[in-house]
């Protein structure tokens, strides 16, 4: 009896989040008196997952699992829980995983609750608390059923790092046609740019920047700090910038480290949406802007002047720094 | 094609949320409810393909009969019927099992389902509901074209976005992308005098039990004060971020 944790990957590496995962596993592990086991998919080198707590690692090396297929890696998941008597599964927050989460909690007849962000009050009767209304509020949920499936909010719990070596086992489970109803034709995904769902650093620019033609400015400030782009609901509907970049409650949800507004006044459905990042900057030249009010740090002042100036001031940082 | 709908009685965007009962339920007091925003995105391209290819749209909700206005603006949007799970929708796990019984019932062929609702983001509804009933499932679904029994749908993922082709049923999670903002319809009066008429029928929930339990709500502790920093002393905000937040 195990907890079960699925560690996403790419290109044979692990991903950032397959070691949150599992660093948070291990806690509720130790309060169940139990050990991490994790299913890694295609991944060249498992040894990672040592560091992060994990005890075994069911190792999974099949040519048709190279591109993530929903109905078949949740076979796979739902296999290796019962396989290890899983009662308490866990996956992270990525698309794919909230993707695959309730798929597998039918497979596993377990009751499901997303966007955790902390460990369990209890474990019996088992709850945790989530995020719910968008960030608003926080929600403790009771899991009643006999497995507890969580899906780990992104960010929310960060590294741990403990002495210990994982055992790797092969692990084949069985394939079979109907997993494969879903075909992948094509993939889209600009490589080398650091994507809003993995940033550490998310800049953020909204109206007050004028025009898509002013967008040099932000794009400078993100590359500096290593950070992704993004931007408001309107800055999108007008399509100055792809809806993608969208950010708020019915666009992308962000929980990086740092997220810095400029020229976004902080209407309540953008704030809903970024308020899980854990320290918010806003530049805008209006005192009266909502975000002031939502923000950690704040320049009321002209973008035009701040931003370029800010740039400066961090490139000298960097060199100091480096 | 028929296409079911499924629709979240939802809280407004904009509303200020507030709980009642010692934290143990959302107080509804002075709050107006609208269709979950990313079931309506699935709705309008559930209307476009009625209006482009001949299709049949129901919409369906779990929900008390508060709920039915919400359904009413789905009718006069242009869906065709509606149908009310007379329940609470107290679980993702229990509405996916009311919903289970209405696919199978009416024999749908596409079911389009918000990739969450903005009040729980249980995000669970529409991939329990593919596997309660054997269909395809594309979540975070943002492009759906469909020929014959064949889909062809774009899915956004982390840092962009996959194509994939699948067959009829198929259950997808919408979202934004779908359709864009500027494709979302007002209702007309046209419609809503329309939508009085058209068929709105309750049906009895199917015995499921439910596998969580929201038992209370907390709002996030008040923030403290803003920190501003002159806009002539921008290295005071780098030296802040560096030294006091430790993000850079």
């Amino acid at each position: 009896m195990s907890v079960l944790i699925y560690t996403e990957s790419e290109n044979g590496k692990f991903k950032k989040i397959a070691f949150e995962t599992a660093s948070y596993a291990k806690e509720v592990a130790e309060k169940l008196g139990s050990t991490v086991t994790a299913v890694a998919i295609n991944v060249d080198d498992t040894s990672e997952l040592s560091k992060y707590g994990v005890d075994k690692v069911l190792s999974v090396k099949n040519e048709k699992l190279s591109n993530f297929n929903v109905k078949a890696y949740a076979d796979v998941l739902q296999q290796a829980a019962t396989k290890e008597e899983a009662k308490v599964v866990i996956l992270n927050s990525s698309a794919n995983d909230k993707y695959l989460a309730p798929v597998l909690a039918i497979s596993l007849n377990a009751g499901y609750a997303s966007n955790v962000v902390a460990l369990p009050e209890s474990t019996s009767p088992f709850k945790v608390k989530r995020t719910a209304f968008t960030n608003k509020a926080f929600n403790i949920t009771e899991i009643t059923s006999d497995i507890k499936l969580i899906g780990l909010a992104k960010n929310s719990f960060g590294l741990k790092e403990h002495e210990g070596a994982a055992t790797v086992d092969a692990f084949d489970p069985t394939l079979n046609e109907d997993d494969f109803s879903i075909n992948v034709e094509a993939v889209d995904k600009a490589t080398g740019k650091v994507t809003i769902a993995d940033a550490e650093i998310v800049v953020s620019g909204g109206r007050g920047l004028k025009g898509p033609e002013n967008w040099g400015m932000i794009e400078d400030l993100a590359e500096v700090l290593g950070a992704a782009t993004a931007c408001s609901k309107p800055v999108s509907d007008m399509g100055w910038r792809p809806h993608e970049e969208h950010v708020g409650q019915t666009g992308k949800p962000v929980a990086s480290n740092l997220y810095i507004a400029v020229g976004i006044s902080g209407a309540i459905q953008h704030l809903a949406g970024i308020n899980a990042s854990k320290v918010k900057v806003v530049i805008n030249n209006d005192p009266e802007a909502p975000f002031f009010k939502a923000a950690d740090y704040g320049i009321v002042g002209d973008a035009f002047e701040v931003v370029p100036e800010l740039i400066e001031k961090l490139k000298e940082f960097k060199a100091n720094n480096a | 094609m028929k296409i079911l709908v499924c629709i979240s009685h939802v809280p407004d965007t904009t509303s200020k949320i507030n709980f009642t009962e010692d934290n143990t339920k959302f107080d509804t007091n002075g709050v107006q409810f609208v269709i979950n925003p990313n079931d309506e995105f699935g709705l309008t391209r559930a209307i476009w393909f009625k209006e482009k290819q001949g299709a049949s749209v129901t919409v369906v909700n779990v929900g008390g009969s508060e709920t039915e206005p919400t359904l009413r603006k789905a009718l006069a949007i242009g869906a065709d019927e509606a149908i009310r799970v007379n329940a609470e929708a107290t679980d993702g796990f229990f509405v996916a099992k009311q919903l289970a019984k209405v696919v199978e019932d009416g024999d749908f062929d596409l079911i389009i389902a918000g990739r969450e609702s903005i009040d729980y983001n249980g995000g669970m509804v529409p991939g329990m509901l593919a596997s309660l009933t054997n269909a395809n499932f594309i979540n975070t679904c943002i492009g759906l074209e469909v020929n014959g029994d064949t889909a062809t749908a774009t899915r956004e993922i982390d840092g962009g976005k996959e194509t994939l082709k699948t067959s009829l049923p198929l259950v997808i999670g919408a979202q934004k992308g779908l359709v864009e903002e500027s494709d979302l319809r007002i209702p007309n009066m046209r419609g809503i005098m329309m939508a009085r008429k058209k068929q709105l029928t309750v049906l009895e929930p199917v015995e499921a039990n439910q596998e969580t339990k929201a038992v209370q709500f907390e709002k996030p502790a008040p923030k403290g004060e803003v920190k501003l920093i002159s806009p002539d002393n921008v290295d005071e905000l780098v030296n802040l971020l560096h030294n006091e937040a430790k993000v850079i």
